[in-house]
């Protein structure tokens, strides 16, 4: 007989589910790829860890001003040859890659999470498909440029100089590649320091792919390789995402030149939940926003901005569903929160979250165990929190969420938008007419309305104000590697 | 006897208003042959301000109209300009030196130019946006707003120049100030008359009459300004430093052209463009 | 639920009020609640975990057949697996509950007794078309042959209607037929038939609905409309449990039915209700799968982990 008592279950404890780390075999050091080779750099060289263990994966190259110009050179002499080739033939070069790339996806997730940290269930499930379908979507466009709305003969703008962040190795890579190389440019692609690897195995994907040397380098190094690249004087456009403060620098260091520019820098997103949204999902979302990839992301939404009559409630929701968050193991398939890529970036995360401690903010985390080694933060919500507060301001790059209320829609419009920043928003409301007027008020570049971090190669990305100018994917994304001979309407 | 003609005083335009310039300078503007016409207002950084401050307070409003209405302002300007082309092609013809022919082909083309640009207030959201197939249960739509306040210094063509630069910035819903082209600067604020005679709304263009050098850099730097033209920049020197201001905010900046463009020729949409952001916006479709 | 157990005496103390509450309900964005559910879908249960799931799940079955070509014949069959599911493993354990038609019921019990728990479809089963006498009677006649458990369908005409009262009351009055003459009552499980309601607000209210009308379980539906059971109804099911024991203190049941097939799918379920509802959750108290097929491929699987090799149909009865 089933009893009224309330006995209830045991514990559903999920035992280890780690993927294979066989599948992937990293060298003890690498190279740069130049002109379709690895070779030796002049520079010295630095480590690459995996963030989770601490050890050294590899020594890699440090690319140096002389190594950084002669895979400019090489990028300029295959321009010629690329930039000619008819747009069919290039697609088709882009379709190998992307076929690569889902060949060997398993290998570059693995890797991936290695060298970044984040859990294998988001390199596998989002970052290397969306990796191949960037490819996929924008091969189809090499031979159909005169439709984009550019005019009738748009042209390359010749070497693009492309600097990458850690948050997102390979996605960005295939932001910045993709597009640059169906638009006929050739490029210089600079991984960050602290995530290198799977470019230099995108590299080797070029190599299987038969692509035409030169018209992929890739020049590992930090901040100095970096600079060397965007100032090189034969680069003609420059391709950044990063930081803000990197990006203004940037800007400043291609003034008066001929350089064009596409910077994708930080955000401070603000996540509204109204009180008619879907809760549930609401919670999801504000979990999958922040959380996400380790908060890693630029366009997470790090404020979340409520509704007082529902404040309390989802609250109450969202701190139960984060104490099913599970911590650790980067390649555990059941993980949700993985390793933050550096020490470095985990001091950052430390000492904001001191500063709302400071300022009087009330900090909460979910129980949770963190490995010996290795950089971890548990997830993190800030209650009463002011748009005064450092956490509230600054770009903790994190998972870390300060919480914020408002009464009225205009105070939440107000709320929002008051930020330098301009990357994304979010919106949850069951209410049609409220979402329309709140996507038209938010001052930002993605509006997620029920949804939040959403990405797709079809959909153009990019920010508001500080949060930097152009916009990578879809249609429009084709603009920042094309100079148009003829607009629409010009004869 | 002949009578003596009355004269105007040049002033700044600025929120819908024409003030002196706070500082009380004023610099002499002479005419083709370097004879005295008279003596603007020489717009100091308070002034710039105030500009910047009237653009901003007027960008909610404006952009927030429909593109139906921004077009028809444009146009509205359109007619009150070809209303006064008599007085136009007169003072350009005193203030340029060039023939009465040449002056009613610059206020002719000026008019036209108004119209071609007040007629894609409500297409350009239709030829730069669109919906996007995502790759999920998602409806995705990416539309052009403008950027906000856009400074602009203008080009050496007083009045042309100045319309086919101001026109696609406003049109589309940003707020404008405009440093009048330092050599010609009485056109502008005779434009700016027309700009108040017609029903654009104070503050969504300001117009300041002075040393580009002296003001343009606080323009440059303006946190609260989040474009700038430099189509009338000519010393390479201060382009350079001017973009180099511009990346305390990250403003989107137009280079300064390599030299002056020919303003008669058919433009492109790439002055439209180039102070819009592209806003994509997700929602899922689900019952 | 900012609700408490006084405040729903007055939800449902007339049409009007009921209404306005249910429609107050949080709603569901359906491609939320699909992404949310894939998510967990990802989910790797690999060995000790495994196996506490197989053995979970199969305690949790509602093993079911629910055809007009039933006999007694098939249902003692039946009966007899729930008893000892695997003959060959006797650390097997068995199923939480036998489900049939009301006439077998006592069919069904002269085989497992009190160490199976019988189950009998009731209230004009699947489509609830009958009057509110004809579904009290066949309640009561289910009880009588010894019915330790009814599952009942709601009115789903009434419902998608907006008659909620009525399907309030309908529920209410089969709880008090499930009353036995001795004071307990046979536990009360109700059918909410989700693929009719189609839309996830609607299993929500539903739910809600069912719950303040005395269900023991809420269940998703008959096996006989597609979808039947689908991920995204049992979440917003399970949240619903949730929400109830937050607002009153009372945990309800919750049982899909219908479409779960395979091992895989029915670890995907536990996974959702640990990580949704919560562990208190998992026990055949709380959560069941009606189904047939389902037991088998469990045990194939639970098979397959204790020797190491992959097993075959031959190897289990099928009843």
């Amino acid at each position: 007989m089933v009893s009224t008592s309330s006995t209830t279950g045991g514990a559903f404890e999920y035992a280890p589910a780690p993927e294979s780390r066989a599948i992937v075999d990293i060298k003890a050091s690498y190279g740069l790829f130049v002109d379709g080779e690895f070779v030796d750099g002049h520079g010295s060289s630095f480590k690459t860890l995996n963030p989770a263990t601490e050890e050294t994966l590899a020594e890699v190259a440090e690319a140096d001003e002389r190594d950084v110009d002669l895979a400019v050179r090489a990028a300029r002499r295959a321009f010629r040859g690329w930039s000619r080739m008819p747009g069919a033939e290039r697609a088709k070069y882009l379709y190998r890659i992307a076929r690569i790339l889902q060949e060997r996806s398993r290998e570059l997730a693995v890797l991936e999470s290695i060298d970044n940290g984040k859990p294998i269930k988001e390199s596998r499930d989002v970052d290397v498909p969306l990796v191949a379908a960037h490819f996929f979507y924008y091969a189809g466009w090499a031979d159909k440029l005169e439709y984009a709305g550019l005019g009738a003969d748009p042209r390359p703008l010749g070497v693009a100089g492309q600097v990458i962040p850690w948050n997102f190795p390979l996605l960005m890579l295939a932001w910045k590649v993709a597009p640059a190389l169906a638009c006929g440019n050739t490029v210089v692609l600079k991984p960050a320091e602290t995530t290198p690897l799977t470019a230099l195995l995108f590299a080797e994907i070029c190599q299987q792919a038969d692509l035409p040397p030169g018209v992929v380098n890739i020049v590992t190094g930090a901040g100095a390789t970096g600079q060397a690249l965007v100032t090189h004087p034969d680069v003609d456009k420059v391709a950044f995402t990063g930081s803000t403060e990197v990006g203004k620098a940037i800007a400043r260091a291609i003034a008066g030149t001929t350089k064009k520019a596409t910077l994708e820098l930080g955000g401070k997103a603000a996540n509204i939940v109204f009180e008619d949204a879907p809760l549930d999902q609401a919670v999801d979302g504000i979990v999958g926003g922040i959380f996400f990839n380790q908060g890693h992301v630029c366009c997470a939404g790090s404020r979340l901005l409520l509704q007082e009559s529902v404040a309390d409630e989802v609250l109450a929701k969202l701190k139960r569903r984060m104490s099913t968050l599970r911590v650790g193991d980067p390649l555990d398939k059941n993980t949700d929160i993985g390793a933050i890529n550096s020490a470095e970036q985990l001091g950052r995360i430390h000492e904001l979250a001191g500063a709302g401690d400071a300022e009087g903010a009330e900090r909460w985390s979910p129980r949770c165990e963190l490995p010996s080694a290795g950089y971890w933060f548990p997830p993190t919500i800030f209650t009463g929190v002011s748009q005064a507060h450092r956490i509230a301001r600054e770009e903790i790059f994190g998972p870390v969420l300060s919480v914020l209320t408002f009464r009225t829609p205009a105070e939440a419009v107000e709320k929002a938008n008051n930020t330098p920043y301009g990357l994304s928003a979010g919106v949850w409301t069951e209410k049609g007419s409220r979402i329309l007027h709140m996507a038209e008020k938010l001052r930002a570049g993605v509006v997620w309305a029920n949804t939040f971090n959403k990405f797709d190669p079809t959909s153009p990305f990019g920010g508001y104000k500080e949060s930097g100018y152009g916009r990578e994917g879809g249609r429009h994304g084709l603009a920042a590697y094309l100079k148009a001979d003829s607009d629409l309407g010009a004869k | 006897m002949t009578r003596v003609d009355v004269r105007k005083t040049y002033k700044l335009y600025i929120g819908g208003a024409f003030p002196r310039s706070e500082s009380g300078h004023t610099f002499v503007v002479d005419d083709a042959k370097g004879r005295f016409l008279a003596n603007a207002s020489k717009a100091s950084r308070k002034d710039a301000r105030d500009a910047v401050v009237a653009a901003r307070k007027a960008f909610p409003g404006w952009s927030g109209r429909t593109a139906y209405n921004r077009g028809q302002v444009v146009y509205r300007v359109a007619e009150v300009l070809e209303s006064r082309a008599d007085q136009f092609v007169a003072e350009l013809v005193r203030t340029e030196g060039i023939t009465q022919a040449k002056a009613r082909t610059y206020v002719a083309a000026a008019v036209d130019r108004l119209v071609w640009y007040a007629g894609w207030a409500d297409k350009v959201t239709q030829v730069v946006g669109g919906a996007n197939p995502v790759a999920g249960p998602y409806f995705n739509l990416t539309s052009p707003e403008p950027t906000g306040v856009v400074a602009v210094v203008a080009p050496r063509g007083p009045l042309l120049g100045l319309v086919s630069v101001l026109a696609p910035i406003v049109v589309t819903g940003n707020t404008a100030v405009v440093l009048a082209s330092q050599t010609h600067p009485l056109t502008a604020i005779t434009l700016a008359e027309v700009l108040d005679a017609s029903d654009v709304p104070g503050g969504v263009v300001n117009i300041l009459t002075g040393v580009a050098a002296d003001v343009a850099p606080w323009l440059a730097s303006h946190m609260d300004v989040n474009g700038i033209d430099l189509a009338g920049v000519d010393d390479p020197e201060l382009a350079t430093a001017l973009e180099v201001a511009a990346a305390d905010n990250l403003k989107r900046v137009r280079r300064a052209p390599a030299a002056e463009p020919d303003w008669l020729a058919t433009p492109g949409i790439d002055r439209l463009t180039e102070f819009l952001e592209l806003k994509t916006v997700w929602h899922p479709m689900g019952i | 639920m900012p609700v408490s157990a006084p405040d729903l005496a007055d939800v449902t103390s007339g049409e009007a009020s009921l209404k306005r509450f249910l429609h107050g309900l949080p709603g569901v964005d359906q491609v939320g609640a699909e992404a949310r559910v894939a998510g967990l879908g990802t989910r790797s249960i690999k060995t000790t975990a495994k196996a506490y799931a197989l053995d979970l799940a199969i305690s949790m079955v509602d093993l079911t057949t629910l055809e007009g070509q039933d006999t007694p014949g098939k249902v003692k069959a039946l009966a007899s697996k729930a008893l000892r599911p695997d003959p060959a493993d006797p650390s097997c354990p068995r199923v939480a509950a036998v489900c049939v038609y009301g006439d077998l019921v006592a069919t069904a019990k002269e085989v497992v007794g009190d160490q199976v728990n019988v189950a009998a479809v009731a209230t004009a089963f699947p489509s609830g078309r009958a009057s509110l006498e004809v579904k009290l009677a066949d309640t009561r006649d289910a009880v009588a042959a010894g019915a330790d458990e009814i599952d009942m369908v709601i009115d789903r005409g009434a419902f998608l209607a907006g008659h909620y009262l009525q399907v309030h009351d309908e529920i209410v009055a089969v709880h008090e037929a499930c009353a036995r003459p001795d004071g307990s009552r046979a536990h009360l499980k109700v059918i909410l038939e989700t693929g009719e309601l189609q839309t996830l607000d609607n299993v929500r209210r539903a739910s809600w609905l069912a719950m303040m009308a005395g269900a023991d379980f809420i269940k998703t539906s008959t096996g006989k409309i597609q979808p039947a059971a689908t991920l995204p109804v049992i979440l917003v099911m399970l949240e619903a449990v949730r929400d109830f024991r937050e607002a009153t203190g009372q945990m309800i049941g919750v049982k899909p039915a219908g479409g779960i097939r395979s091992a895989k799918d029915a670890i995907k379920h536990l996974v959702v209700v640990n990580e949704v509802a919560g562990p208190d959750w998992l026990s055949p108290e709380w959560f069941r799968f009606g189904a047939s097929t389902l037991l088998n491929d469990l045990l194939m699987q639970r098979t397959k982990l204790a020797t190491g090799r992959y097993s075959g149909p031959d190897y289990f009865t099928l009843d």
